[in-house]
């Protein structure tokens, strides 16, 4: 797709001037509505790597930390399986470290990790790059806003290092537990983590008025909302999405240090615990909860939302055929950002809300799934006719579309209120969201690494250990996490220290041995992929310009590295959408955002 | 090539586990087996679209794997193939949802003839208390909890004097008689679960939260706390017996009455602080 061209006037003009470089017919690109600003450039070593206010080096900074940050949450999952599978031989973790695990893992992964590595990571660096803006447009406050998540992670660390440990409430806190001296890590535990969670959501929201500014107003000239690249309308919803969610989350966790540290009961009704009156009163348990799902939800879409963008680049410029069905795709992320935040209480069908809420929520979730449905056909559609390199991130992504979809069918059993009564609180959910927001999303990430790799570092990754990471990975990922919706079946319940001597449980623990050794392979696979990010970032093939042949501006940029600034002297002018492979009518393959019609007069393309 | 057979043998270790595995329900105990049902709906429907979906996807990547010879097709939109597409998934989730719904319908609804029972959850434990002759349970404050009364009952109640209180004990239930279970706590959030009853709810402190079942088979099963409640939640277990009608009334005919205890606990609690004087 392409400006309309059928002007012989604007034909005749360009081409005149097409002896020069494409000079864009006037007509067409309406100029610069403001000038452009002076970039902040930096001097010293310090501001150049370290406090830097270049998007693509806080991408990589957001990238780091979060990657570090996972490395913690991956080893505390391998002290959680070797309990599940083995508790006689690896006796080292009580119930309350085991509690604690589970907890840390679960914030650390859905948080820090891939919220942070999303859009902190592939946000900064992708967005100004991929709209074709030299920066974002507050450098400054992006700045600020990656040493806020750092000091977040900090505290977050430190925790682990405070009397009574890190808190052991479960990833969703909910109060009381929380709160009370049953629950390992209540005293400094839980307090650094509600303050480490505030923390994140006060850098985060930096950052996030940087990504959705950024895109409304500092995209191109020629970049209209509908040229952008899916990865950008999946960031900037997702980013939109997580601007209105977490100031729930920040509500609630100031509400419950409030109750926690002060005596307050926001949450706190008349409890009797310990053999004696509490002195709390009036507070709701259940209102937490809305809150912290109003929240939760949202985010499951925070980041399966730049999963959904990423993947459609990936498979369209790795099919070399152009995404099927753009326009669907878009209103697809915008529905599916919008019905995220009326579905919230499908979390909640067993809390004891009035259970008429039940038919509501039910309802909300199930038509979620046709816009998730039609993203997915049309990610298979791209395929059809395609054109397919089975690459690495191409390999990537179709792993993502297995996991996605099992994933996502699962969503629809926990989502109809019935089916969710048995099910919930058991392996099955375990098994649904490690699927759905867990692996599949990963893939994505994996995929998108191995695709970006040369534009960030100017080298290729290994291609063999590539290999050898995906199918590890993807076929050991589905061999954990497929069985363990079975144990649910069975009855088992999530958050289970030990249950070998329940005599239903007794057929799942040869299971639960095999999920243990088939995580320990997953887990400890991923140094492959960590050693080949270090020494191909060193010693690793060059690359050469635009490796894929992609079209969008990212691959186009002077320098690879793109440089401070991104684009050289001119921006590049948008004359079409990033999707024209294989066009027909022209002997070049694929045709660049920035490429004018009069430079392809021959191509059929389709009008944006 | 190989990688079109790695995902299509992948899609046939699914249904092939599915079918050949031995892990699968449970075997119901109540009258929720409508609940199974359900969830196999659900299992056909979804799980064809999976094996639809993941061969279509595996057929692309066989068939048009990279030829440098082959040119991709150029075809931005298909309207009706989509506008297909999205009925179709909007009938299969209406499929989904409604017979769902119906069920849920059900589960909110409780029968006249249900005996009510109360599910008194603790860290780390499970108390129960029973209507006597008149058929009403007394109503509770936590503020009331004391050494006493233990339940938190209201004395100045009547239908509290007859309550019948099952404490660290199993709990019998007798069979085809429909229970409403009302779900109290006394610290944090618990819940109250029977696998083989499907049924489950979260007990909160400050509120009643219920939900009812029809035990269908007797024996004795094992009752789970299925919301984390604390370090103690894995072990926090309880059992329920499923009794025939003659078996049940001698098992409630043993149990001891609230007013009963109340007087015996008070009675106690005299004579101990007589020793501790003496």
């Amino acid at each position: 797709m392409s400006d309309e061209y059928n002007n012989s006037k604007v034909e005749t003009k360009s081409a005149d001037s097409s002896s020069g470089s494409y000079a864009p017919p006037a007509e067409n690109i309406p100029a610069s509505e403001i000038p452009e600003q002076e970039l902040y450039h930096a001097k010293s070593f310090w501001t150049r790597w370290v406090f830097c206010q270049d998007a693509k080096v806080i991408g990589v900074q957001y990238a780091l930390t979060a990657t570090a940050v996972g490395l913690i949450g991956l080893v505390l999952s391998w002290g959680m399986r070797l309990q599940l599978g083995f508790p006689e031989t690896f006796s080292f973790l009580g119930p309350a470290t085991y509690y604690q695990s589970v907890t840390m893992h679960g914030m650390i992964m859905v948080v820090y990790l891939l919220t942070a590595l999303f859009l902190g990571g592939f946000g900064n660096y992708l967005i100004p790059l991929m709209v074709g803006a030299r920066d974002m447009v507050f450098p400054y406050l992006n700045m600020v806003s990656f040493w806020m998540f750092l000091v977040a992670v900090l505290v977050l660390i430190s925790s682990f290092f405070v009397p009574g440990g890190p808190t052991g409430a479960g990833w969703t806190l909910y109060p009381p537990q929380a709160i009370l001296p049953g629950t390992p890590g209540s005293e400094m535990g839980i307090v650094l983590m509600l303050v480490s969670l505030s923390l994140f959501v006060i850098g985060f929201t930096m950052g996030g008025l940087n990504y959705v500014i950024t895109i409304l107003q500092a995209r191109t000239r020629g970049m209209t909302l509908m040229r952008m690249p899916l990865t950008i309308w999946g960031i900037f919803t997702a980013t939109v999405l997580a601007l209105l969610a977490f100031p729930a989350l920040l509500v609630a966790c100031i509400m419950m240090t409030l109750d926690n540290l002060l005596g307050t009961s926001f949450f706190m009704p008349e409890i009797f615990t310990m053999g004696e009156q509490l002195g709390t009163t009036g507070g709701s348990p259940i209102l937490f909860q809305h809150l912290f799902w109003f929240f939760g939800h949202p985010e499951v879409y925070i980041v399966a939302l730049p999963a959904f963008g990423i993947v459609s680049d990936l498979i369209s410029v790795h099919a070399r055929k152009n995404i099927f069905g753009y326009r669907m795709m878009v209103w697809a992320i915008v529905i599916i950002g919008a019905l995220s935040f009326v579905v919230w209480a499908h979390h909640m069908y067993v809390s004891g809300m009035n259970p008429y809420f039940g038919f509501f929520f039910a309802t909300t979730t199930l038509i979620i799934a046709v816009p998730t449905a039609i993203k997915v056909y049309n990610w298979v559609l791209t395929l059809w006719r395609g054109n397919i390199h089975l690459t690495i991130p191409m390999l990537f992504s179709l792993g993502f579309i297995v996991t996605f979809v099992n994933g996502g069918i699962t969503g629809l059993f926990l989502g109809n209120v019935i089916i969710d009564i048995p099910l919930s609180d058991t392996y099955f959910v375990v098994a649904h969201f490690h699927m759905v927001m867990g692996i599949a999303p990963l893939m994505v990430i994996f995929g998108a690494i191995y695709h970006w790799f040369p534009l960030v570092s100017g080298r290729h990754l290994n291609q063999t250990l590539g290999k050898i990471h995906f199918w590890v990975s993807f076929v050991g990922a589905y061999a954990i996490y497929f069985p363990m919706h079975y144990l649910g079946f069975i009855g088992v319940p999530r958050r289970y220290y030990e249950m070998y001597d329940s005599p239903y449980m007794a057929s799942g623990v040869g299971l639960n041995q095999f999920i243990t050794v088939a995580a320990l392979i997953v887990g400890f696979t991923q140094i492959i992929f960590l050693y080949n990010i270090f020494h191909s970032a060193l010693y690793g093939k060059k690359s050469e310009k635009n490796p894929w042949k992609a079209n969008s501006l990212e691959w186009h940029t002077p320098e690879m590295p793109p440089e401070h600034g991104n684009f050289g002297k001119e921006l590049p002018v948008v004359y079409r959408w990033p999707y024209d492979f294989s066009v027909p009518g022209v002997d070049r393959e694929y045709i660049p955002q920035h490429v004018a019609p009069s430079e392809v007069p021959t191509a059929k393309v389709e009008k944006t | 090539m190989f990688v079109a057979i790695i995902f299509i043998l992948i899609i046939i270790g699914s249904v092939w586990f599915h079918i050949w595995s031995p892990w699968w329900w449970t075997p119901v105990a109540s009258n929720w087996g409508n609940i199974d049902s359900t969830i196999e709906l659900t299992f056909w429907i979804t799980g064809s679209v999976f094996v639809a979906v993941c061969s279509f996807m595996s057929y692309c990547v066989w068939r048009y794997r990279y030829r440098p010879d082959r040119k991709a097709e150029y075809k931005p939109e298909d309207k009706k193939l989509e506008i297909r597409l999205t009925a179709l998934t909007a009938l299969g989730v209406i499929a989904l949802l409604a017979p769902g719904l119906v069920v849920w319908n059900k589960y909110v609804t409780v029968p006249e003839n249900a005996l009510k029972i109360e599910v008194v959850a603790y860290q780390w434990g499970w108390n129960y208390r029973l209507p006597g002759n008149d058929g009403v349970l007394g109503t509770t404050n936590i503020s009331l909890i004391n050494d006493e009364n233990p339940y938190g009952l209201n004395p100045d109640d009547p239908n509290s004097k007859d309550d019948v209180i099952v404490m660290d004990a199993d709990l019998h239930l007798e069979i085809n008689q429909p229970v409403k279970v009302e779900l109290r706590s006394y610290d944090v959030i618990h819940n109250f679960y029977v696998p083989q009853f499907r049924a489950k709810m979260d007990t909160l402190p400050g509120i009643v939260t219920y939900y009812w079942f029809t035990p269908t088979k007797k024996g004795g099963f094992e009752i789970l706390c299925a919301e984390y409640c604390g370090t103690g939640h894995y072990a926090m277990r309880g059992k329920v017996l499923v009794d025939e009608k003659i078996d049940y009334s001698n098992w409630l005919a043993k149990q001891i009455t609230h007013e009963k205890m109340f007087a015996q606990n008070k009675e106690n609690k005299k004579l101990l602080t007589a020793e501790i004087k003496n």
